[in-house]
């Protein structure tokens, strides 16, 4: 299989804290990658230093995205290359529709029936005329991040924590929605890729995921089967599977 | 039958008093470089406007067209040129000149200076001294036109006095939208703009007003505005700025005197090269059970002053709600914006007042948020700069929609 992501070597500090300490990744096309780890570990450092947000300050390493070298290319650059990131905390942006911006992402791309489709089956009609994220519930905001994404199109597709601060009902349709954006409903996009940040593991019993990873304290550790390292974590807890690696 | 004459004679003693008397606020003016007199003849539609006073009225959120407007009413410098209803609202409602209202109605004397103080200062003197007409408006009980009557007061000559009474009267029960595009034919004329406008809401009715001011480098602007809202009834002002002036002062206000009225207050600004702005909006609630809200948002660019100030004032013995929020972001170091909130409780014990304030710049976490999504930098600070002035104003024309975009666009790159 084709990779579409390689990371070498990754130092990265945010205001001045080492927070990733030589990270070493690799994922294909059409591979989704679940990452573990307790707070603070670095995994929304890791999402965001891939997407490019210029508080995540790259020291030492590479970042190729479909074979080019990203690591000084911009947010927008990356996204225009085809990444996309679901926020766990996304800011709010009063005064502009969750429509405005589906309206200029899709720039054409989709229709308007089209995305008016997305939003009623991720239950978001009626918060197409309300302001970005302006009162959005932990469940709205993951669906809006998710929505927004469809209509972008992204072939790596990074989220981060889908299941913090929403109710198990919401969980089920955040489920469905990854899987949607993924094509996992129907037949596999053979072209988008994945990273999902998980604190839980709940999301794996909505998700087929190909590949585990812990990252602890800076550094990726353990990989393998998804399923067996939310068992291992679950049996050690995460400092049990940083000792015996 | 034309109002008494002892009550003009009174009302000119009065102007006559004040007529050196400098406003309390803005840059005082010499009028007296501003005394060309120039009349323009009658035109038989919009489309005969020449092409510079169609372009600067569309501008001003003119449809030319008249397409999804109720009726008309246009200005050039001293001169009515036009004044239309559509068929299908004729009976509905009037409009004409105020200097024809004044001479035809006795009863405007209940009308005519009550809401404003002939007195206040030399601008209200001015507007009565050598008032150059100005629109009168009355939409008839329980009528609700569905489409707005427009009014463009423009000026096409130099070193000129536009000085405009304007009143508009919703009778019981009706609803009216009104949309006024006040603007200059020539990007380098030099005068002042002086408009009084005097707004009354009968019991249960609604008044819809869109003021939209597109001025010049040299010209001067001093509006006196006052709406008074009976029982029911309910004021809503959109007041939008998006060119340069050279001074621009106003503080309309709305008196709500009948129980359960209301008023809200849109104010837009954005300024431009060395443009002096002073805008308020004041909400006085004397009624019971009434409510206010004023929205002010206020962008200055290059070298320009912006004075964003916002009064409630409860006088009520009832309870009575209202809130004012008043945001500015400066997009040059050489710009300067004084947000000025007063909240003032007269005896109004059970009155909830509040308000919030804030300058401050576009968040770099937003912008860095949407380009995330592939929206160029550029874009994303337009599209911001854009949800933040709230532009989402209705019957505002396409093309002038467009247009103030890429003003926003424009400057919002220079800031970046």
């Amino acid at each position: 299989m084709q990779e579409m992501l390689r990371v070498e070597d990754l130092w990265v500090s945010v205001d001045e804290r080492q927070i990733l300490k030589g990270v070493n990744l690799s994922i294909n096309y059409g591979e989704v990658l679940v990452l573990f780890g307790p707070n603070g570990a670095g995994k929304t450092s890791f999402i965001m230093t891939l997407m490019g947000f210029p508080k995540y300050a790259v020291e030492q390493g590479r970042i190729y995205f479909k074979g080019e070298d990203i690591t000084n290319k911009d947010v927008y650059e990356r996204a225009q290359l085809g990444m996309g990131v679901s926020f766990q905390r996304p800011p709010t942006v009063r005064g502009v529709t969750l429509r405005k911006i589906i309206e200029i992402i899709s720039d054409g791309r989709i229709n308007k029936e089209g995305f008016v489709e997305y939003a009623e089956r991720l239950n978001l009609s009626g918060h197409l005329d309300r302001g970005l994220n302006d009162g959005f519930s932990g469940g709205e905001i993951k669906r809006s991040e998710l929505l927004q994404l469809m209509v972008q199109r992204p072939d790596m597709v990074l989220i981060d924590e889908p299941e913090s601060g929403v109710d198990l009902e919401n969980i089920t349709l955040v489920g469905e929605a990854i899987n949607m954006l993924l094509g996992k409903d129907k037949v596999k996009d053979p072209k988008r890729s994945a990273i999902i940040i998980t604190h839980t593991g709940y999301i794996l019993d909505y998700v087929n995921a190909d590949k585990g990873y812990i990252i602890f304290e800076g550094k990726l550790i353990c990989g393998g089967n998804p399923r067996d390292i939310l068992s291992e974590i679950k049996r050690h807890g995460y400092r049990g599977c940083a000792e015996c690696r | 039958m034309s109002i008494s004459k002892i009550y003009l004679s009174d009302i000119r003693v009065r102007a006559e008093r004040v007529k050196d008397k400098k406003a309390a606020i803005g840059p005082d003016i010499d009028l007296s470089r501003y005394s060309e007199h120039i009349e323009r003849g009658r035109i038989e539609n919009l489309e005969g406007l020449s092409r510079q006073a169609k372009e600067a009225a569309v501008m001003a959120g003119i449809d030319v067209k008249e397409e999804v407007r109720s009726g008309s009413y246009i200005q050039v410098d001293h001169s009515v040129v036009y004044e239309r209803i559509n068929k299908a609202y004729e009976g509905k409602l009037e409009i004409m000149s105020t200097t024809e209202a004044l001479s035809k109605y006795d009863w405007l004397e209940e009308y005519y200076w009550r809401v404003i103080p002939v007195d206040q200062d030399k601008y209200t003197a001015q507007a009565e001294l050598n008032m150059t007409h100005g629109y009168f408006i009355r939409v008839f009980p329980h009528q609700k036109p569905e489409y707005p009557v427009q009014a463009c007061l423009l000026v096409a000559g130099n070193y000129i006095s536009q000085n405009v009474h304007n009143i508009i009267i919703v009778e019981e029960g009706a609803e009216l939208q009104v949309i006024t595009g006040c603007t200059l034919a020539k990007r380098d004329a030099e005068g002042v703009h002086i408009g009084i406008s005097e707004f009354f809401v009968k019991k249960g009715g609604k008044l819809f007003f869109t003021m939209i001011h597109s001025w010049a480098d040299n010209f001067h602007v001093r509006p006196r505005t006052g709406a008074i809202v009976e029982e029911d009834g309910a004021f809503f002002s959109n007041y939008v700025l998006l060119k340069p002036v050279k001074s621009l002062q106003m503080f309309p206000a709305a008196y709500l005197k009948g129980d359960r009225s209301s008023a809200k207050f849109n104010t837009i600004l954005y300024g431009l090269k060395d443009s002096y702005i002073d805008v308020g909006s004041r909400i006085v609630l004397e009624g019971e059970d009434t409510r206010g809200e004023s929205t002010a948002r206020a962008i200055a660019a290059d070298e320009s002053v912006i004075y964003s100030r916002g009064d409630l004032i409860a006088k009520t013995r009832g309870y009575c709600l209202a809130h004012l929020d008043c945001r500015g972001i400066l997009f040059s170091n050489k710009a300067k914006i004084y947000a000025i909130p007063q909240l003032v409780s007269d005896g109004a014990i059970k009155a909830e007042l509040s308000h919030e304030a804030s300058i401050g710049p576009i968040a770099e976490e937003q912008v860095e948020y949407l380009m995330s999504r592939g929206i160029s930098r550029e874009d994303a600070v337009s599209v911001i700069t854009s949800g933040f002035l709230n532009l989402d104003i209705p019957f505002i024309p396409e093309f002038l929609d467009r247009n103030i975009k890429e003003v926003i666009k424009a400057t919002a790159k220079e800031a970046l």
